[in-house]
């Protein structure tokens, strides 16, 4: 081989960067790591199903507010039949009381940043 | 006819996804052995590539330069374009891969009225590859969300910028229509253009419809088929911890997009996207331009027989004076 100590090098060097996600977890400790969500209510149920709201709350979110402020309904009939107000501070934290517990962990670990917050209020976390 | 090769490998590649995982369930072959075993042949394949290029020997000095070269003090030599030192060809060659220097120089000959030659620049491949490769790498980048854990900052600085329109919700990434804008310049390049349709081949369109089939399902699966993300984040910590768990209720969408990957990375090594590394182990590129400093050796010498003008006359020195050759040695 020529060059053998430069090729080697960056190959090695290619190699540690790509492999950067095995490698990474183990340095900080956090291989096969999932963050335990608190719902915060003694409710049974969601607004919708489950397996629907972990998918796509983003879409029921997107809906109620264009409901509310561009067409003023405030009422939603869920797939379930009960009826709630929609709102964002008031039915959903309203449930899920605690946010830096179930909203916060869930969008740390998959990294996501709802700037929702730089209008929308936070109930204040009631200790029990 | 390459064209729709191409096109039917892919549309396979989907359906098996599509079927094996959606329909049949065969959720371990899917997440977790078709992956391992891609990026098994990625690794291996790659360092074989690489390690076969590196063997073979240059026989010739053959930088291909664009400046003057470096001979007397007084001459201003240009140490980028036409390096003598090794900073300079490291920084050819930082320009070569990051900006995509000799592709910038592309110029293209045309005959425009009759008997009229005319060159111009040709920049539109150099645009296309370039919003191509930096999309793909940003794309890249981002995907560390999802692999490791806790996420820099620099990646959600990243996020944040190609999310910068902040709509719809969640937000469409720049990088996500660069992309595929870009696969589409360079695809329709090789349909509509006569001259390089015809050099284009099986694994031209091949490469191209892969890369653009990740990108959509990517796409699909950010904003119209949804999937859990948590769920997904755990099976990837799962899987690079090499405590691989079959995820659940994963949505078949992340099952195709997965498989797409593997079947890109399991195809890498052996195809023309080989140029990752192929790139750096470029002699026209890599070497310096200082053969009248250096000698070159070619690698390849071997000692040759040869037989000189005086052994020759020494053998046959009697016969050329018989006949009245000159000769140069008389005794
Ligand atoms: C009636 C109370 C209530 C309201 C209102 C409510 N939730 Fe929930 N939510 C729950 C409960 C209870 C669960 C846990 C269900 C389970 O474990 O199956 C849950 C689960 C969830 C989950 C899935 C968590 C997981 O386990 O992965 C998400 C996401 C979620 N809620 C978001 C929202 C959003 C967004 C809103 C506002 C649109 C909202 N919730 C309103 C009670 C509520
Ligand atoms: C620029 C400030 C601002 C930001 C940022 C913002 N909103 Fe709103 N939002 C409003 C205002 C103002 C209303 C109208 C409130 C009303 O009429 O009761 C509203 C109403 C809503 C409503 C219905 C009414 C209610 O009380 O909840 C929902 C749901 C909603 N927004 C969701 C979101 C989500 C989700 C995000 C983040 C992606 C977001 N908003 C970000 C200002 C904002
Ligand atoms: C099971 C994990 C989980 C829980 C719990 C959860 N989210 Fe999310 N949330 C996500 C994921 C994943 C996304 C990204 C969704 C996407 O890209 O489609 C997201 C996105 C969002 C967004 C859009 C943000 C953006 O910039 O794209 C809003 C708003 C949001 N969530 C609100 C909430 C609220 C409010 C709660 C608590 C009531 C909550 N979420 C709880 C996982 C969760």
């Amino acid at each position: 081989m020529f060059d053998k100590g430069k090729v080697i090098a960056g190959i090695v060097i290619f190699f540690v960067i790509l492999l950067i996600p095995f490698w990474y977890n183990a340095v900080t400790g956090k291989a096969g790591y999932a963050p335990e969500l608190k719902p915060g209510t003694d409710a049974k149920e969601c607004v919708e199903k489950t397996s629907f709201m972990k998918e796509k709350h983003t879409e029921l979110l997107t809906k109620w507010k264009e409901a509310v402020v561009r067409n003023g309904e405030r009422e939603y009939r869920a797939s379930n039949g009960k009826t709630y107000v929609m709102s964002l501070t008031g039915t959903c934290m309203g449930c899920h009381t605690n946010k830096e517990q179930f909203c916060d962990r869930c969008h740390n670990y998959t990294n996501v940043k709802p700037y929702c917050w730089d209008c929308h209020n936070v109930p204040k976390v009631v200790k029990k | 006819m390459y064209l729709l090769y191409s096109l039917i490998l892919i549309v396979i590649i989907i359906l098996v996804g599509y079927i094996g995982a959606g329909i049949l369930g065969w959720y371990t072959l899917f997440s977790i052995i078709a992956p391992y075993f891609a990026l098994g042949v990625f690794i291996v394949g790659f360092i074989y590539r690489i390690v076969l290029w590196a063997r073979s020997p240059v026989p010739f000095h053959i930088p291909t330069v664009c400046g003057q070269q470096h001979s007397l003090p007084w001459i201003r030599s240009d140490t980028t374009e036409s390096p003598h030192t090794a900073w300079g060809v490291v920084s050819r060659m930082a320009l070569e891969v990051l900006l995509f220097r000799s592709l910038f120089r592309n110029d293209r000959a045309e005959f425009r009225q009759p008997q009229r030659l005319l060159y111009g620049g040709n920049r539109w491949l150099w645009l296309g590859a370039m919003v191509f490769h930096w999309s793909l790498l940003v794309i890249l980048l981002r995907h560390l969300r999802f692999f490791v854990e806790p996420v820099p900052g620099c990646i959600t600085f990243l996020q944040y910028i190609d999310g910068f329109f902040q709509w719809p919700l969640p937000s469409f990434y720049v990088t996500d229509i660069l992309i595929v804008a870009a696969l589409l310049y360079l695809f329709c390049r090789r349909l509509f253009n006569p001259q390089v349709r015809h050099i284009s081949l099986l694994s031209d369109y091949f490469a191209l419809l892969l890369i653009g089939g990740i990108a959509v399902t990517g796409i699909l699966m950010r904003h119209f088929y949804k999937v859990d993300l948590m769920e997904v984040k755990r099976f990837f910590l799962g899987i690079l911890s090499f405590n691989p768990v079959v995820p659940e209720g994963i949505g078949t969408i992340f099952y195709i997009h997965l498989f797409l990957v593997s079947v890109l990375l399991a195809y890498f090594p052996f195809s023309k996207l080989m140029h990752l590394g192929g790139v750096f182990l470029s002699p026209t590129r890599n070497l310096m331009n200082n053969s009248r400093m250096v000698r070159h050796v070619n690698p390849w010498d071997y000692p040759v027989k040869v037989h000189t003008y005086e052994e020759y006359e020494d053998e046959f020195r009697a016969a050329m004076k018989e006949v009245g050759l000159p000769v140069e040695k008389n005794e």
